[in-house]
């Protein structure tokens, strides 16, 4: 590891960091932001629905948050 | 009209960016007065000062970097990571206000950074490890804090006031902190958490819309509606999953 270039080491650390924030130990919620994205970029963008995407919108973001809970809590419970 | 949607997104980024500030300097101060105590305060300082400087290159590296960013582009783009951020943020409250993870405690933390500080000889690289230890304690805790204000403020357009605000929050919290000294396990940071947790997920949806394209009923005004939503969600799920059993033992880390 030490004897890669810096640069190398930079750019390695950087994309770890970055890993780690946006995926770290809930990448159930990474992948349901991004399941949110685009289920209302069709929405929106595709079938112009805007009332149906104002609604969609935090249901499902509430609906991601509720299920990561819900999994911590019975994986703690366990 | 104008005045209330100003001040509705106003209010609104100037919590989040407070709040969201407040919560990580009182992290890293923990870390900072650990390692002054243990080895001295002029050390500490330095490392202190480093992370500050680094901080704020980034800020000024990135910061007019991001006002190039399309608009749109630059809202999908914040809004996904806010939203991600957020959410992360809201889990970890909801499980520690349920009892169901541990609560973070900065008198623990405190007394690990001093047993590990110790550990070291003294006179073997003594204020390189000092400075090292509070240098890193700032900077990654601060690092939260450049991305939280460089994406809010970029976002809302209002760069500055972010910029300003987290400054306000980080010189109170050394006033309140250096005032208390170590009683610093007696902030309400859950509950601080929890209310960065909702502005942040409230910003997040907020902007994921508008760089789709989507029409908020009241524009601006709209972000108080998410503030309730998500706080009343949250509480309904501390609710939900609270042991019914209060004495089984609490389980740390989820």
């Amino acid at each position: 590891m030490k004897d890669r270039p810096l640069f190398l080491r930079l750019l390695r650390g950087f994309a770890m960091f970055w890993w780690d924030f946006l995926v770290g130990d809930t990448p159930e919620l990474f992948v349901a932001a991004l399941v949110i994205i685009a289920t209302v970029a069709l929405l929106s963008e595709r079938w112009h629905d805007n009332a149906v995407a104002v609604v969609a919108l935090p249901v499902l973001a509430i609906a991601a948050l509720a299920l990561s809970v819900r999994r911590a809590s019975r994986a703690t419970k366990r | 009209m104008i005045a209330t949607t100003v001040s509705s997104g106003v209010v609104v980024l100037v919590g989040a960016v407070f709040l969201a500030c407040a919560v990580e300097m009182v992290e890293a101060l923990t870390i900072v007065f650990a390692v002054g105590h243990t080895r001295g305060w002029r050390s500490a300082f330095e490392g202190v000062g480093a992370a500050l400087v680094a901080l704020t290159a980034l800020v000024a590296v990135f910061g007019p970097a991001l006002i190039h960013v399309p608009l749109t582009w630059l809202r999908l783009i914040v809004g996904g990571v806010l939203l991600i951020f957020g959410m992360q943020w809201l889990r970890k409250a909801i499980l520690r206000s349920s009892g169901l993870k541990a609560k973070h405690d900065e008198d623990a933390i405190y007394q690990e950074t001093v047993a590990e500080l110790e550990n070291v000889a003294p006179g073997t690289n003594r204020d390189r490890v000092a400075f090292v230890m509070a240098f890193k304690g700032v900077f990654l805790e601060g690092l939260e804090v450049v991305i939280t204000v460089l994406t809010l403020g970029t976002s809302a357009h209002r760069l500055g006031l972010a910029s300003a605000v987290a400054a306000v929050a980080l010189v109170l919290v050394a006033v309140v902190g250096a005032v208390v000294a170590r009683q610093l396990s007696s902030v309400p940071e859950n509950a601080m958490k929890m209310s960065v947790g909702v502005l942040l997920v409230t910003y997040g949806t907020f902007w994921v819309g508008e760089g789709l394209k989507v029409r908020w009923p009241g524009n601006d005004s709209f972000l108080l509606a998410f503030v309730g939503i998500y706080a009343l969600v949250c509480w309904i799920l501390v609710a939900l999953i609270k042991p019914k059993n209060p004495s089984s033992p609490v389980k740390v880390d989820a």
